[in-house]
Parts: structure tokens; sequence; C-alpha cells
């Protein structure tokens, strides 16, 4: 396989973010008739999504809120299995046949997603809502060219014709660095680096308002994934996208991202702006996860592991899902599920640690 | 496709039929019984008669490389010699004039039973447990575990001796095929009715239960939800991208199974005394034609093994990633 010496160097970004007023006023395509210009761009409020399995119920997503905005990057981060894809795909609904949404609402523009039919509801995928997934190399049809795959959600989503989704197509790919010697390329006659590219440039092809990113780095080395991740820093700038960054990785969130979403066994631990949620971790498990994770920057030395495994989601603990594991635990963690403690600084944490409903951030 | 992966399968097959021709040459130089005391039927033949008949077929001389030589010379010319049981007909001419019929009831079948069979098999994959899935893979199982007399005797049971809609038996009425044209093909076409049904509700399980796993086996991989994610609609993501990769594993079995195509349906042919290759089988068969045997040996091999090459080639074709 033939690639390029190095992926193209990118520049690191000089654009200043657009602000909500700027993103909504270069959308290409005017918002679904039912939205309400006033209301935020997702909220999703108390979502359950559960897998059926044998006679009861994995609890993959319970209970999770979160919001963004036009424009913002939200890292989503926990321990594998956490419920971060579950998540994510909830949103659109785009779930393994035994995944059910039990509960709560998903509302992009004021409109609740989880009320829609099936078929009403894929007027937002791509549209509205696209995503990058893990792995290119799975996630591209094997036997269609790369270019005909990014061309086809605008042939067929924006009914645009053959030749001008083409051209969009190629456009796209040029706009992601993918040289143009390579457009009647197949997924599998391309580099891993250049895939993700191409998953990227598909992802843009509908002009959409929010793009999930599932892991998009991971099984690349760290080259490319430094430079696929300022290329979608890059894009989330010029284009005014709205980012969902699903990653193991921290210091990823902490260069890409405004806030952050940890995860704990389907549950939120804690949310907040990157910058305080790093700098003063409050939740037990936020504290271990970045105690866990190298920092380069610190002298830290030996990488803190936590102790035990996440809970079993078809049957899990009823108070704090995190109680077993937890260094602080205390006899009302294992009974009651701890509600959301929500700081002055704009950090939420689910945590009995804070008992009263609005603190001043500590000292 | 590369030119490499090309002239690789070609040599390929070459070689099978290379190693086919020499099989069939000793084949039946090893079966029980000489050649001349069937043809000549005659238990009271004077030892110099027996002689010279060997040496006018050239038996007397040695296997290696004589016979051999002689054998593969006239082979390559398409001379395969003369038929033990129909008498002054060469074998060429004995299997040309049962290729026709052949070629029109399983050639037929085979394509009604595939698109048929892929089509059922498509759907109920794609909408497993539902309606078409639970009567059509049920029925695809049944029938393919029924040999053709066994689907063939009700059809002539109910549609030929019952109702008497179809002819129970051959390919055309005593002077029907004479009749002026559209009439000769009418008769035709209600000889095929019974045996191209039997042949095609044989062939149609295997294709459908086939197509079902494989779209069963597609429909979890990843790039179907990237398609669903695009919002695609549902017909659009099996038509334009689980249909395609399921499509692979099917080009083989189509293949091969046109491959013997040529051999004839032989039990679904008895049923209905259809005049084709696989009648001739059992004919030649019951009388040790050999010369006739080795030449339909010879014919289902090399169909097969060319088959088998157009596969690889097709393949090659729908799937970038073999093309190298
Ligand atoms: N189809 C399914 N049936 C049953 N359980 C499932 C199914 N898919 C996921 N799960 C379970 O749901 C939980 C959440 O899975 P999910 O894939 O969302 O985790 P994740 O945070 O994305 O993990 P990773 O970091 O490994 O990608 C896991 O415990 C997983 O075992
Ligand atoms: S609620 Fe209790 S167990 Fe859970 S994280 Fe807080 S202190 Fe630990
Ligand atoms: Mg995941």
């Amino acid at each position: 396989m033939s690639e390029p010496m190095g992926e193209p160097a990118i520049e690191p970004a000089l654009t200043p973010p657009l602000t909500p007023g700027q993103i909504r006023g270069r959308r290409q395509w005017p918002l679904p008739k039912q939205a309400d210009p006033a209301a935020p761009l997702l909220q999703v409020r108390n979502l359950q999504t559960y897998f059926k399995l044998g006679s009861g119920w994995v609890k993959a997503v319970d209970d999770v809120s979160f919001g963004l905005t036009d424009g913002e990057a939200l890292g989503l981060v926990g321990e594998s299995g956490c419920g971060k894809t579950t998540t994510a795909l909830s949103l659109v609904r785009l779930l393994p046949t035994n995944g059910r949404i039990r509960g709560g609402s998903v509302e992009l523009f004021g409109i609740d997603l989880v009320a829609k039919s099936d078929l009403a509801l894929q007027r937002y995928r791509w549209r509205e809502i696209s995503i990058i997934f893990q792995g290119a190399m799975n996630a591209l049809n094997p036997v269609i060219q790369v270019r005909r795959q990014i061309a086809e959600p605008i042939r067929y989503r924006l009914g645009q014709s053959e030749a001008a989704s083409q051209k969009r197509a190629e456009e796209l790919l040029d706009l992601v660095g993918i040289p143009s010697r390579r457009l009647g390329a197949y997924p599998h006659e391309l580099s891993g680096g250049m895939r993700q590219r191409a998953m990227i440039a598909m992802a843009l092809a509908c002009d959409p308002a929010i793009v999930i990113g599932d892991e998009p780095t991971t099984a690349l080395d760290a080259m490319v994934q430094a430079q696929i991740l300022q290329l979608l820093e890059q894009l989330r700038r010029e284009l005014g996208l709205s980012l969902i960054l699903i990653t193991h990785d921290l210091s990823v969130v902490a260069e890409t991202c405004d806030r952050v979403l940890v995860m704990y066994a389907g549950r939120v631990a804690e949310e907040g702006p990157v910058a305080r949620v790093f700098t003063e971790p409050r939740h037990p498990y936020t504290r271990k996860l970045l105690g866990a994770f190298p920092n380069i920057r610190s002298d830290r030395r030996t990488l803190e592991t936590i102790p035990g495994e996440p809970p079993n989601l078809l049957n899990p603990p009823p108070g704090c899902r995190f109680a077993p594991r937890c260094p602080q635990v205390m006899p009302v963690c294992t009974e009651v599920v701890p509600p959301e403690a929500v700081f002055a600084d704009g950090v939420r944490v689910a945590c009995h640690l804070y008992e009263t409903p609005v603190h001043e951030t500590p000292a | 496709m590369s030119g490499r992966y090309l002239g690789q399968r070609v040599l390929q097959a070459l070689g099978t039929i290379v190693a086919i021709v020499l099989l069939n040459f000793l084949l039946f130089r090893l079966m029980p019984g000489s050649p001349e005391r069937i043809l000549l039927r005659n238990p009271n033949l004077s030892p110099q008669v027996v002689e010279a008949t060997r040496a006018r077929w050239g038996l007397d001389k040695p296997l290696l490389p004589d016979q051999l030589v002689a054998y593969i010379g006239s082979t390559v010319q398409g001379d395969f010699g003369y038929s033990f049981k129909f008498r002054g007909q060469s074998v060429t001419s004995v299997i040309a004039d049962r290729i026709g019929p052949t070629l029109l009831l399983v050639g037929l079948g085979e394509l009604i039973s595939a698109i048929a069979g892929i089509a059922i098999g498509a759907y109920a994959g794609w909408r497993r447990g539902g309606l078409v899935d639970r009567v059509g893979s049920g029925a695809s199982l049944v029938l393919y575990s029924m040999p053709y007399f066994v689907i063939g005797m009700p059809l002539i049971v109910i549609f030929a001796a019952g109702l008497g809609w179809f002819p129970t038996s051959g390919m055309t009425s005593v002077g029907g095929g004479d009749r002026p044209f559209p009439a000769n093909l009418i008769d035709l076409a209600r000889h095929l009715a019974l045996p191209l049904a039997t042949v095609s509700l044989g062939l149609i399980g295997q294709y459908s239960i086939l197509m079902r796993s494989a779209i069963i086996e597609t429909r979890s991989e990843d790039y179907i939800t990237t398609a669903r994610a695009k919002g695609l609609r549902d017909g659009r993501v099996l038509r334009a991208h689980a249909f395609p990769n399921a499509m692979l594993p099917m080009v083989t079995l189509i293949a091969i199974n046109l491959g013997y195509v040529i051999g004839g349906a032989i039990t679904a042919e008895i049923v209905f005394s259809w005049p084709g290759l696989g009648t001739l089988t059992i004919t030649a068969l019951s009388a040790r034609d050999y010369p006739v045997l080795q030449g339909i040996f010879l014919l289902v091999a090399v169909s097969v093994v060319l088959a088998n090459l157009a596969a690889d080639i097709i393949y090659g074709i729908l799937d970038p990633r073999v093309r190298g």
C-alpha cells in the first residue's frame, strides 16, 4: 500500500470559534420545521437505554442527562463498557436489535427525537447528527468506492444530482486532505489515517449540526492520531460544528474539548468545563480516572490503577454504582442513588460527598 | 482485476482439465468387461476375429504411450469414438442431440431458482423472524431435503393425471415439434412446465437458505450501521449495502451449479422421460456404453472447471479486495 510520505500537514487552527448565532446563520439547510429557534442545540434528559439479554435488561445507559450548545466540543470518557457508544447511538436510535430506549428525551432544537417514528427519525440522521465510527475499515463498505460512499448521502438525502454529489464528494475529500489521485480508491486501498479522513469527509457530507466521533483515532499511530484530531478541530472551528468526542484518551479531551462528561457504569459521574474538571476532579471516580492516566507533564511515575471491576449492568448495585470500588464509600452510598450536586463553576457531580443541591466551588 | 490473478486462475483451470483428461483415459480402462466382448456380443467368436477387431481399434497396442497418445489426439479433435448402444452414431452426435433439452430444462431451472431463491433468502434474512422468513425458510428446508422424484410425482398426479393440464412425459407430442409456429412452442412449453417446476423447486431451497444466512451475517457488519446512520431508507441499505456483500458467497455456488447443469438433473429427467443428458447417462450406464459415458464425464468435468473459472473471475470483479 502506497501511503504518501506523511499525511498532509495542517496548520494549527487560527480561526476563532464562531458564535452560536453565526453558526445557525451559516446553516446551508433550513432548521427542521418543528424546530424552536430559541431552543438549545441538543438537550438529553434522563436517557435510559437498556439491552434485552436473556430474561433481564442490561442497564447500559441509565438516567443520563447532558446538553450541547452550538460550536461546542463535548468529551465523553469512562472505562470500557460504561455506555459511551450506547449513549451516542441512542441519540439517533441506531441501537442493536436488542436495544431499547426505555425513557428520557433527546431534544434537538427542541424536537424530541425519542418520540419520533423510525421513518420520521431518518430525516435527522446524518443531516443533523452524523457519526465518525471507530475503525473506518469496518465502517466503510468494502465493495464500494470511497468517493461513492461519500456522495451517497448527498445524492439520496439532499436529493442532488449524481454529478453534483460526486463533485461535492471530491471537494470534501480535498477538504480532509485526501489527494485527488486517490479518488477512485476502495477502503482497503487506503491507509488507516486516510480511511479515517474519508470517514470524516463522509460525516460532513450533509453539513450536519452535530458530529459524533466514537474513538475516531484509536488504532492509529500517534502521529496520524494527532493529525486527525487537528483536522477535526480545524473543521469544527471553520464549519461551526458541534462535536461529541468519545475517547479513552484524557489528553485528547484536555486539548480539544470545552466540556467533559465522565460516565461510570451507565450513569453520569461528573460533568463540567474541562478546565475545571481536570484541575479539580470532585467525583472519586474522576479522581481515580485522572490518577490512572499517565500524565506526561507531571512527574508522576507510577500509574495508579483502579482496583476492582465495573459492576454487572444486568444487576447493578442499588445505591451508587461506584460504591464497591470507592475509597470514600459511606453507608448511605450502598443504599441511595446519589443525587446530582451542581457547583457554581458549572460542574455537576453525582456523589453523596456533596449533599446539598448547589455548592460553592470548594476552596 | 490484476492480470496476475487472472493468469493464475486460467493456468489452474487448464491444469485441472489436463488432469481430468488423463483420469478419464485411465478410469475407463480399469473398468470391468473388455470393450470388444461387449461390442461383438458373441461368445463364440474365433480368436482371430477378436484379434483383428482389437487391432482395428488399436487395443493391441500398449496403454502407454500408444493408446494414450491416440486418445489425446482424438480428444483434442473432438472425436470420442462411436457409441456401443446407438450403433453407427458418434459419441459427439449422441451427446449433441441431448444437450439442448438438458440446457433448456436444467439451465432454465437454475436461473429461475437462483433469482427466486436469492430474492426470498435476502428478504427473509433482512426481516429475520418475519412472515416471509418463517414461511419461506421452512419451505426452503423441506424442498432442499426432497429428491426430485418426491417433488415431481405429486405434480404429475395432480396436474397431469388429475387435472390433465399438462402431459405426463416427453418433450413433444407425437408430431408436435413439426407443427407451425407458435403451436410447436406451445407444445414444448406444456411439456416443459412440470419438469421445470420440479427442477426449480428442488434447487430453490439451497439458494434461499444460503442467501438468508449471508444476509444475516452482513446485517451485523459495521458498514450496515453506517448506512443506517446516513438515514438511508431500509430498502436502499439492503439493496446497495447488504446485498452486494452477501452476493459474494453466492457467486461461487451459482457458478458451480451452472457447471453441473450440463450433467442434467438425472432423477427429474427420468421421472418425466425428458430426453436430456441425465436420461442418456442412465441409458449408457445400463448398456455399458463406455465411449458415451466417457464423453459425458469429460463434458461435465470440463464445464465444472470452466464454471469455477467464471466464478473466480466474477468474484474478482465484484470484490475489489481480490483484484489486488
Ligand atoms: N447488543 C448488546 N446486548 C447486550 N449488552 C450490550 C449490547 N451492546 C452493549 N452492551 C453492553 O452495554 C454496556 C455499554 O456498552 P457500550 O458499547 O456503550 O460501552 P462503551 O463505553 O462504548 O465501551 P468501549 O469503550 O469499550 O467502546 C456494556 O456493558 C456492554 O456490555
Ligand atoms: S456516592 Fe459514595 S460510593 Fe459513590 S462515589 Fe460518592 S462517595 Fe463513593
Ligand atoms: Mg464504545
